[in-house]
């Protein structure tokens, strides 16, 4: 069972102190004080990917576009068991909407065998949560998105449950070689262990600029997307809350006072 | 030509209200463009389904046949795209739902028609849609342009716009279903329910919700003895769940419980949407975060920026007081 995963680097949007400024050009936002990490979902693909292989055997394929920077999420995933990884990397692949980014990936993996292919079920930038699936009918292959349990039921089958609103789980059937979406939650992504770590920095990381995905300047980047982005803007809000001033010894009094007064406490 | 198609979405015997929503959606753009507006119905004994998106079109599409009585994107997406082509339309319009992301993307690189997801606002420009997403969790919002098209597929965010009364009285056409050959490359096979656990968060009356800001399982008693002292039950996040410090069955929103306690205490949560639509019911909304421009702060009464290892200790202690 050979599976190919795509990872995306991200900024740690859950540490309080990563802060989202648009940047002068209006269509990026200020990176310099970001800290990176893989994308939540992406973990997950790669948890499930490697427990796959380790119950049937074959290979993890690692497949990323970004910078070098990238290498650090990339690299990670080796240790915790990929084989081998590929990452896209070109100035022109910037600004790349659904559609451009799934046909860099799908000319990634031109040359390679595979059963599954995952991806992340959303990235916590932008959210998309339309990669995976938009990249599953450029390789004209069966998919399932937002999947939650994955089981190899019989030569080229499996049963995936794809969980959906209010948690409930839709279960079916589908054919490999497919395309799935995973969700956060579905595994227990493990820690990479020292001996990963050192294995994987000798693993080769294959680098493809535009020229090696065979693909031409209009097919990727903003002049190969259909749907372009063309300018942040900081949410008109309505009423914020109610803020409490003062260290935690006085913002608790108060709370507790309103709390009291609402007859809460 | 500027009609609109709207996929009309139901699961386990009920029309999805995100179905009306963008049917009333369409509405708006159809009244500017003067387009028609028609509802896509796919499913096995619909009558009902059908009668109500009529209600809110200006006609209905049903392919009535057992093989749409539970969603198969796979079967959709031939019956779809055989529709469209024939149809013309010059938006679809699908929910950025469960079934929808499952769906839209591949549909639109079959048609090779530009596609935009998880749409919060929708206006048209000239004949163009032009659309607004949310980028960073909702921290900013960005303004999606298309590359000329006769067709765009859009898949839009539920709850965007509140579905309205309805009132049309759109003619209801019964088609056959384009879809002649059994799809195999993927089944339906079954439902499965949530499972139900000890405590049901959708009956409390006072939450303490518990998010990824508390960093370690290691933190959650001080989590439990504020929830103590308040007399509330634990909630949380989805991270706080997928992380596995606290059972699925405690979670609030999209893919979780829907709460409506007296108060809802949130603690290092950063207001998703996915989150925020679970607690819509809630009375009184109290936010600790750190993060003065986390979106919870959009949706509480009460906010406190500050460091949560700081104030939940300090507040247990004041309620404890208070209590005697
Ligand atoms: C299809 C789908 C369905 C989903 N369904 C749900 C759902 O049902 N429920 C749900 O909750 N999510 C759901 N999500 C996930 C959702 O998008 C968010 O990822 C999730 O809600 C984030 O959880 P969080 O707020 O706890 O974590 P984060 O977004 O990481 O936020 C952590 C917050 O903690 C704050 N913080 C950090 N440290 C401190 C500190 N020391 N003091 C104070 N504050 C601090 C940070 O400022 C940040 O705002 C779903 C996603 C998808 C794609």
């Amino acid at each position: 069972m050979n599976v190919v995963v795509c990872v995306k680097q991200v900024p740690d949007t859950s540490d309080p102190d990563t802060e989202v400024h648009i940047d002068s050009s209006g269509k990026g936002v200020d990176e310099s004080k970001f800290s990176f990490v893989i994308n939540d979902a992406d973990n997950y693909a790669v948890e499930e990917a490697i427990l796959l292989k380790e119950d049937q055997g074959g290979e993890v394929t690692i497949v990323n576009i970004g910078p070098e920077a990238a290498n650090q999420v990339v690299r990670m995933a080796l240790a915790k068991g990929g084989d081998q990884a590929i990452r896209l990397d070109d100035e022109k692949f910037a600004f790349s909407d659904i559609t451009a980014t799934a046909r860099l990936l799908s000319s990634a993996m031109g040359d390679l065998e595979f059963d599954i292919v995952m991806t992340g079920c959303i990235s916590s930038d932008d959210g998309y949560s339309a990669v995976g699936v938009t990249l599953a009918q450029m390789l004209d292959l069966p998919h399932a998105a937002m999947v939650k349990s994955v089981e190899v039921i019989g030569e080229g089958k499996l049963k995936v449950g794809r969980e959906l609103e209010g948690g409930l789980m839709e279960m079916l059937e589908i054919e490999t070689p497919c395309v799935l979406t995973i969700q956060t939650g579905t595994n227990e992504p493990r820690y990479a262990s020292f001996k990963g770590i050192r294995a994987a920095s000798k693993k080769e990381i294959k680098v493809m600029d535009l020229a090696a995905t065979g693909l031409s300047d209009d097919q990727v980047g903003e002049a190969g997307s259909t749907a372009v982005m063309v300018g942040y803007s900081v949410p008109v809000v309505g009423e914020l809350a109610e803020i409490l001033e003062g260290d935690a010894g006085e913002t608790s009094a108060k709370l507790s006072g309103i709390l009291k007064e609402k007859g809460l406490v | 030509m500027h009609d609109i198609f709207v996929l009309a979405e139901h699961r386990e015997g009920e029309l999805r209200e995100i179905t009306l929503e963008i049917l009333t959606l369409a509405g708006q753009l159809a009244e500017q463009s003067g387009g028609k507006v028609t509802a896509v119905l796919f499913g096995s004994g619909v009558d009902d389904y059908a009668g109500k998106c009529a209600s809110f079109a200006d006609r209905v599409l049903v392919v009535d046949d057992p093989m749409y009585e539970n969603f198969n994107s796979a079967a959709y997406q031939q019956a779809l795209a055989l529709l469209i082509k024939t149809e013309k339309p010059h938006l679809v319009l699908i929910g950025n739902t469960g079934q929808g992301v499952d769906l839209a993307p591949s549909l639109a690189v079959e048609l090779d028609v530009p596609y935009s997801s998880d749409i919060v606002a929708l206006t048209l420009e000239g004949d163009k849609p032009v659309a607004t997403r949310q980028y960073y969790g909702g921290k900013i919002e960005g303004r999606i342009e298309f590359k000329d098209a006769d067709l765009y597929v859009l898949a839009i965010r539920e709850a965007s716009t509140p579905a309205g009364e309805g009132g049309k009285s759109g003619e209801i056409q019964k088609i056959d279903n384009p879809v002649t050959t059994e799809v195999t490359v993927r089944k339906f096979l079954e439902y499965v329910e949530a499972a139900i656990g000890e405590v049901d968060i959708t009956q409390s009356t006072m939450l303490v919700s518990v998010g990824r800001g508390i960093r370690e399982e290691k933190n959650m008693p001080m989590m439990e003895e504020l929830a103590e002292a308040l007399g509330a039950d634990l909630s949380a996040s989805r991270a706080v769940v997928d992380a596995g410090w606290l059972p699925t069955d405690r979670q609030v929103g999209i893919s979780g419980k829907t709460v409506s306690p007296k108060l809802y205490l949130t603690v290092g949560i950063s207001g998703a949407f996915q989150h925020v639509t679970g607690m819509k019911g809630a009375d009184v909304v109290v936010a600790i975060n750190k993060d003065p421009d986390a979106p919870i702060f959009q949706y509480a009464d009460y906010g406190i920026v500050d460091d949560l290892f700081k104030v939940v200790p300090a507040l247990t202690e004041k309620i404890k007081e208070m209590k005697g």
